[in-house]
Order: structure tokens, then C-alpha cells, then sequence
């Protein structure tokens, strides 16, 4: 049931015209960080209100959205999203990726691949990639017009010089389509070979930073590397304790006082959907592993 | 305000907007997104002559008091004059090189891309985009698009914008990121060439 007193999707519409605007400049732009007016949303900065803005204004009655925090659908911001919008948008909510029209994510892209037509809307809360390098606007925007990118390649040097390896883990800095220096948000850099060349559009929304920016279907999106340091990403010596998943991205859980611990799949859809399919891991078959 | 506008030259905008305007957005950026694609909307409008529905629809989307709109010779008549001023509350840019929306009803005699806003290097999408209404975009003769949105490449065929359109689009592809961004529309059809996309003649 939809709210009353509010308009369609809480936004008002000169609003979302603003913002509609901004969308379309980013996506001909792709991975420039396009400036707009962002509002006070009923929810603190941080929790996402850059890509509900986003997603209030593309948002329509015939849209599926799916809403993930970390992966997981049931955790405090996704349902709290998920409800905003079956609230003042009455739209229909789903669980399973391949069913959404929009999801609306912080820190994961699922592991079910995206298709063509699907959009994907990021929660950013930094999107200047130089921001912790130059913390001046004026030179960071100076600095994306020049290409001038060297800084953040001796910032991974930086981490091959002190620990043999590019230690960057997650917000892993990317080229767009050759040419703009972009933030990921913090996905893990797992997630980055995922954003190249993706069928769906992806959307990014940083809502205290009031940005906007996008990466079209199909385009090329180049995670930094050297030539003797080529970009990798990580890998668990453990399977998924609930669907024994040896491909997907494992959250560690701590399960007692006493080191007991397990690794599951940060996607609870794609764990859920696995387990539905009857693959087991190592506390599904042996329950004194703690677990479901 | 010399003469009054009355009720019966002033047409309808969309019957509902909030949705209307939606689902002609959700339009635009798909075709935006996948440039030379053509999409079709499914709102009916009484557009003011000679304005095609999807050009109407386009204006009512996306337009409003911080746009300021040049409209072309051809385009240029009181009766689309008030509709747009009444329907979005936009200013009309009397010089194409302040508009941030243009419509081009007559794209044969359209005047230099490169007279109108490109943007700066520091701030690229402080640029014009232009509304151009084609006679088809099934019909022209052909173009072949390639670049973000598009997998391999894809040919676009609008027919209105001749071969020096195309000539003088390519050559801002030097310019990128500063540029046009292009969107084409005949009937209710429409798509979009952004300035992200290399033109093949």
C-alpha cells in the first residue's frame, strides 16, 4: 500500500527533473562525477540517500526492486530501503537478482551475473577517487580534466613498496572506458572484474558529496595495475560453510568465545538460491559446526 | 505579454505526468545508455505543430526553470513558444551558445555543433543537449556507432541529419569529454548519440 501525502517515490517531481538530468550527463560521461543538488532525505547521510535519490528518480510502478547491504537482502538498510520504496512507491520488492529491474546495492554486486535492462545503483559515500590524496575540490576536478592520475598509481606503489603487494582490498580505483578515474564505492575488489563490460547500466549515487556518476552497458572498466604487479583478486582457502560456494565472496563470522569461526556467502540470494538446489557445506552436513 | 494566450491554442502536456514523465525518462536513458537504439513511448500527447510527440514528451521530462531552451527556426512559433514556457516553466535562450537544451525541428538547417555549450574541461556536463526531431530513425541513411553502451558496434539511421552533421559530430570527438550530447526523435519513437560515442559515416 502506498503512503499518503507523499509524491510517487517521496521525491518531488522538479527534484527528480534535476536529478534525471544529472543521470543523463553521467552516463554520456562515462565515470565523470556530475554535480547536483541533493536533498534532505528521512534518513541520515550514510545510509544510502545518494542512491535512494538515484533510484527514487528512475524508479516506476512497473519496476522489481531488490535492495542488498554487504550482499545480504535482511539486513537493517536493505529492508529499510526495501520498505521506503514499497511505501511511497507501492512498487514490488524481490529478493532473487535476476527478477529486479533495479537493485539498489552498498558494498556488493551480486553474484548472479546482471542482464541487459537491469540497473544497478550504487550507495557511495566518497566518489572522489583523489579525495584522500588532494583534499582540495578545485585540484581533484583540475586533476580528472588533465588525466592527471600518477598520484594514485604511487599510492599502489606505495603499498608494493611496503608490503610486496597492492594491499588495497576494497573502493578499488578503476579507469572508465579509458578515461576517468572512478570509486567503485567500497565493493570489494572482488567485484571489480564483475563491473567490466556489464550488460546492465550502473548507476552511482553519493548523496552527502552530492554527486552522481555512471558507467554505461558494455564499457570497458580498468582496475589500476603495473605490468609486474597485475591487479588480482582475493581468494579463500575455504568453501561456503552453507552452500560449500567455492566461487562467491565469503563474509567471516565468528561463532563462539573460543575461535570457532565460518565462512558464508556475502550473498544471501545466491547462498539461499544454491542451498534451494541441495549443495551443502561443511556446517550443513556436519551441524556441530554450528550454523543452519 | 502583448497577446493573451488563451485556452484553445494552449494544448495538453501529459495527461499524468508523474508517471508519464517516468516512463518517457526511463526511455531517454536506456537510449542514452545504449546509443543508437530506439525506443518507443507510450503516452499519448497533442503536441503543438510541428513538434513530434517524442520531442514533446522529451521537453515535458526534462525541462524546467533551470534549463534555459533555443529553439530553432522551424520550431520557433508562438504556439510552441507558450506551450513550452506553460507546460515546463522554462526560459527560451534567444543565443543557441546559452542554451542547455535546444529543439531542432528542421535538422538540415541546423547551425554549428560547435556553437553550442561543449562544457568545460573542469565541468564537461555544463553542456547543451540537443533535442533534434528526424524525419525516421529507421529510414536514413546509415551510421555506424560504436563505444560505451554499444558491444561491438551499432548502425543508426536517422534521416534529417546529412553528411555534414556527421562530419562535424566526429570532430568533436577530439574535444571528449567536453561535447553535445544528441537526442534524436521522430513520431514517437526516439534514441541518443552521446558524446561517449565514435561516429562511423
Amino acid at each position: 500500500m502506498t503512503e499518503d501525502g507523499y509524491n510517487f517515490a517521496y521525491l518531488d517531481e522538479q527534484t527528480k527533473r534535476m536529478i534525471r538530468r544529472a543521470i543523463l550527463k553521467a552516463v554520456a560521461i562515462p565515470g565523470y562525477q556530475v554535480p547536483f543538488g541533493s536533498r534532505e532525505m528521512p534518513l541520515p547521510y550514510g545510509w544510502g540517500t545518494g542512491g535512494i535519490q538515484v533510484t527514487a528518480s528512475i524508479i516506476g510502478r512497473d519496476d522489481t526492486l531488490k535492495v542488498i547491504d554487504q550482499g545480504a537482502d535482511d539486513t537493517v538498510n536493505a529492508v529499510s530501503i526495501r520498505k521506503f520504496f514499497a511505501r511511497t512507491a507501492g512498487v514490488a520488492t524481490t529478493e532473487r537478482t535476476e527478477d529486479a529491474t533495479i537493485v539498489q546495492t552498498r558494498h556488493r554486486i551480486p553474484e548472479t551475473p546482471l542482464a541487459a535492462g537491469q540497473i544497478l545503483v550504487y550507495q557511495v559515500p566518497i566518489p572522489e577517487p583523489l579525495r584522500w590524496l588532494e583534499p582540495r575540490e578545485a585540484e581533484t576536478r583540475k586533476m580528472h580534466a588533465l588525466e592527471e592520475y600518477g598520484a594514485m598509481h604511487v599510492r599502489l606503489y606505495e603499498d608494493i613498496a611496503r608490503f610486496g603487494h597492492i594491499a588495497t582490498s576494497y573502493d578499488y580505483p578503476v579507469r572508465v572506458n579509458g578515461r576517468y578515474l572512478a570509486r567503485p564505492s567500497p565493493i570489494p575488489k572482488f567485484d571489480n572484474p564483475k563491473m567490466d563490460r556489464l550488460p546492465a547500466l550502473q548507476l552511482f549515487g553519493a548523496g552527502r558529496e552530492k554527486r552522481i556518476y555512471a558507467i554505461p552497458p558494455h564499457t570497458e572498466v580498468r582496475s589500476l595495475d603495473f605490468d609486474d604487479h597485475p591487479f588480482e583478486v582475493q581468494t579463500w582457502d575455504e568453501a561456503c560453510a552453507f552452500c560449500g560456494a567455492a566461487d562467491s565472496f565469503l563474509d567471516e563470522i565468528v561463532t563462539d568465545d573460543r575461535g570457532g569461526r565460518l565462512f558464508v556467502c556475502s550473498d544471501t540470494d545466491y547462498c539461499g538460491k544454491r542451498r534451494a538446489a541441495g549443495h551443502t557445506g561443511s556446517a550443513t552436513r556436519d551441524p556441530e559446526r554450528g550454523g543452519a | 505579454m502583448a497577446a493573451a494566450v488563451t485556452a484553445s491554442v494552449l494544448g495538453p502536456g501529459f495527461a499524468a505526468p508523474v508517471p508519464d514523465s517516468q516512463q518517457v525518462f526511463r526511455r531517454v536513458l536506456a537510449a542514452m545508455a545504449e546509443p543508437g537504439s530506439v525506443h518507443e513511448i507510450a503516452v499519448g500527447m497533442t503536441p503543438p505543430p510541428p513538434l513530434d510527440p517524442a520531442t514533446a514528451a522529451v521537453c515535458l521530462t526534462l525541462l524546467d526553470f533551470e534549463t534555459p531552451v533555443w529553439l530553432d527556426a522551424a520550431a520557433d512559433t508562438g504556439e510552441t513558444r507558450s506551450w513550452l514556457r506553460f507546460h515546463c516553466g522554462c526560459p527560451l535562450a534567444a543565443d543557441a551558445g546559452a542554451a542547455r537544451f535546444a529543439v531542432l525541428a528542421a535538422p538540415a538547417a541546423m547551425p554549428p555543433l560547435a556553437g553550442f555549450p561543449l562544457g568545460s574541461e573542469a565541468y564537461p556536463d555544463e553542456s547543451a543537449t540537443l533535442i533534434i526531431q528526424a524525419a525516421s530513425l529507421e529510414a536514413g541513411e546509415a551510421v555506424s556507432l560504436g563505444g560505451p553502451g554499444i558491444e561491438d558496434r551499432r548502425a543508426f539511421r536517422a534521416a534529417g541529419p546529412g553528411e555534414d552533421f556527421w562530419k562535424q559530430r566526429r570532430e568533436l570527438e577530439a574535444l571528449f569529454p567536453q561535447g553535445v550530447d544528441l537526442v534524436f526523435t521522430a513520431g514517437a519513437s526516439l534514441a541518443a548519440v552521446p558524446r561517449s560515442t565514435h561516429v562511423r559515416v
